[in-house]
């Protein structure tokens, strides 16, 4: 009846993941509670929930990302104490306890972190930049968060229900073979990352389109704003990577669970397989995350520069370019298995030829601060935090890019000093300058200065404070992964990474603190033009938070930094009376529960097969085919704004703005 | 264990490479960051002697250069990376005084096997081998991916089953060095270190010697039981009944290990590694 599932399941023997779980349940249930007591429920369900607005999807995503960072940080504290106490003992983790901990850990940073943050901020801001009113497939988005979440939560339930995978992020096979892992761990990974991964896949289909098919009147190519150019070349990669993704992890399962042979150690299977295919979607997967966040800095830099983003046209070559090369390298992550020195050296060489794109977008930043008038706000510190911190990353990238050095540094703690650099100094950075940039244009209010600069300090200091000493263990021979050492040379670098950790933890309470000041004081941060950094963009160009329709009218683009040339025009002829407009009806889609409904039977799907429940999972997927279903059937999918709403709301907007035009003109 | 120490050909030249390539690229990473601070802090918009040119959007010379210094610099690593992986190449040979010794290693679940098939003994997690001499190391796994290092004689590989990695090393001072898995492996990974000693050319053939007189043997038989699941806090040794043990296991004619033990309660089974302990 219920598979494998019984009481066994549950850990009572093992007191964290137990009361973690329980608090974090008493937690959804007490939420769940006052919502319901309160009478928010229809509110949660018609205006968030069923929302196919791509705004509000964005925030969803956002809030997603924020959740599950506190859970895959977590894992990081634990991990760092750990490794700080386990001196010539088992510490308090033991191995299979520690070993799921790092897996999660990687997991969630990257698939339930890293990348909802990232496609949050591209699902928010993307269509206001190219002055369109949605995204391209509206009811899908909500579908690709809904799944996203949905493996967010196989991730959670596993905390309590059975176990995570013991086998690092990547899961590798044989280790990740039924032979050697028969536990659900594995089961839980995989499935999680195929449900997700179909939500993330249908994101980048929507974004890719919306990209190329939506962009206003006169938005062409090379108008559009730095963020749409790498928000194109991201969503690319993830259409072109995540189908091996799904591909690589649908036959693991098949050895896993039909006795299959692709990656056992028998039969013909072939481990060396698994490795390049996971790499030829995880090395494009590092770009993935990474070019959104260029994206946010070069709008962050020209923003609060004053200036127009220096050689516009070389970004966009330079981010194209990385689009391409970054599915050549993937070798990379495996010099030491024996490849011959040619294909080495060939791979080493490709995975060098990135830095120069690379290299060119941070001096293009640079020379976008030369000249300008900048002002030093929360996103500005964070993107030059960024170039100082990304710069030294890139060294150290490029260092192990030379295969002789990867034969010394392949799995050492340098390693992970390593890309925990770019991806916390590069993505990292870049969701948090994004997020306090654009957080005004999403909730009509600015964010606390001081909270915020504070975040960025702790961040910057416990970063360097917690990574620098993993370079050093790395150098002196510590690999990753271990539960336990005797080497004492190692101890006192684990101490001090322990002391950064700290100072993260700080860092995090601050961002919590910047958040919840800020809304107190709401009122005083009002931002009641829509242009609360003086912006250049479209987005800039409406109300905070914007309409339901972003804009009443189709902005008319002439040129780049849209909204700045019509500010500049507006200034020169602020005397002139511009008659009103006449208002149109806007037709908008309907809201839809297709999304949560699909994956509310997604979820159930891939607990079942997790479990091997097998007439669940038959109820799942039929419950998901038939949503399916009943959403082709529909006969209305858009509802009417009649043009007297929309003159009404779009009247108070440009009032606000014209007294700011005039104000700025009288200075 | 500093990789920055080395006591071989090898481990130096690693070293010397990957010393080299940070300070090459050093040499254009820190004139940035200066720059990036130097611009930031002079173009602040509280600074009235800074000259705000808005329009200073666009500049072939700078284009060119942006492009050239990481293109040039990456040609230059480029070089080193060319030269470096061929003359590198773990399989590469490391001429060394005397003859080579030829040494089988298996990464069990979890510790190391290490065959002499020429001397016709084996080691557990303990491996001894002659100064200034060119080792030629055969590697397979008994099932699990594992990387077997030796972070002071430089280039690590894989271990994996049914396959066969080659690596050549030299260890060119007497002493005790560590070596490690650096692939993780399972709960026992962390107990995977071995123990290198490096002993005078003259000393081998004693050590041998006295290894070989050892009871206990090693065929396929005590080979089976030594692969199942388990941390070896000893050392112990072997006499090898047949050279060509490892052959068998590296085609598989010795099935591969048979991995954790299930015992009840379907979703979380015991872990060989928590038994043994």
């Amino acid at each position: 009846m219920l598979g494998k599932l019984d009481w066994s399941a549950i850990p009572f023997d093992q007191p964290i993941p137990l009361v973690a779980g329980a608090m974090v349940l008493v937690a959804i249930l007490g939420v769940l509670a006052w919502v319901v007591v309160k009478g928010h429920l229809p509110y949660l369900w018609h205006e968030w929930i069923t929302s196919v607005d791509h705004k509000r999807i964005g925030v969803m995503y956002v809030l997603l990302a924020s959740v599950m960072f506190l859970r895959g940080g977590s894992d990081a504290i634990m991990m760092r104490i750990q490794q700080s106490v386990a001196y010539q003992s088992q510490g308090y983790l033991p191995p299979e306890h520690y070993n799921q901990i790092f897996s999660a850990h990687g997991t969630i940073m990257i698939f339930f972190v890293a990348m909802p943050f990232v496609i949050g901020l591209m699902n928010l801001v993307v269509p206001l930049q190219l002055g369109v009113r949605d995204v391209a497939f509206p009811t899908l988005n909500s579908v690709g968060f809904w799944l996203t979440a949905t493996g967010a939560l196989l991730v959670n339930i596993s905390l309590v229900v059975g176990e995570f995978a013991r086998t690092g992020w990547l899961a590798f096979p044989p280790l990740s073979g039924l032979t050697y892992s028969p536990g659900v761990g594995v089961d839980y990974y995989a499935w999680s990352l195929q449900i997700s991964g179909v939500g993330t896949l249908v994101a980048g289909i929507n974004l890719v389109t919306t990209v190329l098919k939506l962009r206003t009147k006169g938005m062409n190519y090379l108008r559009m704003p730095m963020f749409c150019w790498t928000t194109l070349a991201s969503n690319l990669l993830i259409v072109a990577a995540f189908p091996i993704l799904t591909a690589t992890l649908a036959m693991l399962l098949l050895d896993r669970y039909l006795g299959f042979h692709f990656f056992t150690n028998e039969a013909g299977g072939n481990v060396m397989m698994f490795m390049n295919l996971i790499w030829a979607w995880g090395h494009p997967e590092v770009y993935i995350l990474v070019l959104p966040a260029f994206g946010i800095f070069s709008e962050v830099v020209s923003t609060f520069s004053g200036k127009p983003l220096f050689g516009y046209r070389s970004m966009v070559l330079a981010t194209m370019a990385i689009c391409v090369i970054s599915f050549m390298v993937w070798l990379h992550h495996f010099f030491t298995m024996g490849a011959g020195p040619d294909v080495n050296a060939i791979f080493g060489i490709a995975s060098m030829i990135i830095a120069v794109p690379t290299g060119v977008k941070i001096y293009n930043w640079l020379f976008t601060m030369y000249g300008g008038r900048i002002r030093f706000t929360t996103p500005m510190l964070w993107s030059v935090g960024f170039m100082v911190t990304f710069i030294t990353g890139g060294l150290t990238g490029v260092l192990v890019a030379v295969p002789p050095a990867d034969f010394l540094l392949h799995n050492s703690l340098f390693l992970v000093a390593h890309f925990h650099h770019v991806i916390i100094g590069g993505v990292l950075f870049g969701a948090f300058a994004g997020f306090t940039y654009w957080f005004p244009k999403a909730f009509g209010f600015r964010l606390e200065e001081a909270w915020g600069k504070a975040a960025f300090w702790f961040t910057f200091i416990g970063f360097y404070v917690t990574f620098l000493p993993l370079y050093t263990a790395g150098l002196l021979g510590m690999t990753r992964r271990l539960q336990h050492y005797d080497v004492a040379a190692w101890r006192p670098w684990m101490h001090v990474a322990a002391i950064g950790m700290g100072l993260l933890c700080v860092a995090v309470v601050c961002q919590i603190t910047q958040l919840v000041v800020s809304i107190r004081n709401r009122e005083a941060l009002r931002d009641r033009t829509g242009d609360p950094w003086d912006g250049r963009s479209l987005e800039w160009a409406t109300s905070s938070p914007p309409p339901v329709f972003n804009f009443a009218f189709h902005p008319d683009v002439r040129g780049e930094d849209a909204y700045w040339a019509m500010k500049q025009h507006a200034k020169e002829q602020q005397l002139e009376h511009h008659p009103e407009p006449e208002y149109e009806d806007i037709e908008m889609p309907r809201n839809s529960p297709t999304g949560f409904v699909c994956a509310f039977f997604a979820s159930v799907m891939g607990f079942a097969l997790i479990w091997h429940i097998w007439w669940m999972v038959i109820l799942g997927v039929l419950g998901a085919f038939a949503t399916f279903v009943v959403f082709a059937w529909r006969d209305h999918d858009e509802y009417v704004i009649p043009a007297a709403e929309v003159a009404r709301i779009d009247r108070v907007n440009v009032e606000e703005r014209r007294s700011l035009v005039s104000m700025a003109g009288g200075v | 264990m500093n990789l920055l120490d080395p006591q071989g050909p090898v481990a130096a030249a690693n070293s010397t490479i990957l010393v080299d390539s940070v300070f090459i690229m050093l040499t254009i990473v820190v004139p940035t960051i200066i720059a990036i601070l130097g611009f930031a802090f002079w173009f602040r918009a509280s600074n009235p002697s800074a000259h705000y040119q808005p329009g200073f959007v666009y500049s072939g010379r700078i284009e060119m250069v942006v492009w050239a210094i990481p293109a040039l610099t990456v040609i230059l690593l480029g070089g080193v990376a060319w030269i470096g992986s061929h003359q590198l190449d773990p399989a590469a040979p490391v001429p060394g005084t005397g003859n080579p010794v030829r040494i089988q290693a298996v990464s069990l679940d979890w510790k190391w096997l290490f065959i002499y098939p020429d001397q016709r003994i084996a080691t557990v997690n303990t491996l001894t081998v002659p100064a200034g001499a060119e080792l030629n190391f055969q590697l397979t796994s008994s099932s699990v991916m594992n990387v077997f290092f030796i972070p002071q004689l430089g280039s690590m590989i894989y271990t994996m089953n049914g396959m066969v990695t080659r690596l050549n090393l030299r260890a060119d001072n007497e002493g005790k060095l560590q070596g490690l898995s650096a692939h993780f492996s399972g709960d026992g990974f962390p107990d995977m270190m071995f123990d290198v000693n490096v002993v005078s050319p003259l000393a081998f053939p004693d050590w041998v010697e006295s290894t070989a007189k050892t009871d206990s043997v090693l065929n396929e038989a005590s080979y089976n039981k030594l692969v199942q699941q388990g941390i070896e806090r000893g050392r112990p040794t072997y006499r090898l009944e047949d050279p060509r043990l490892f052959d068998l296991i590296a085609t598989q004619h010795i099935p591969p290990g048979p991995g954790p033990q299930v015992a009840s309660g379907a979703g979380r089974p015991h872990s060989g590694g928590h038994d043994a302990r």
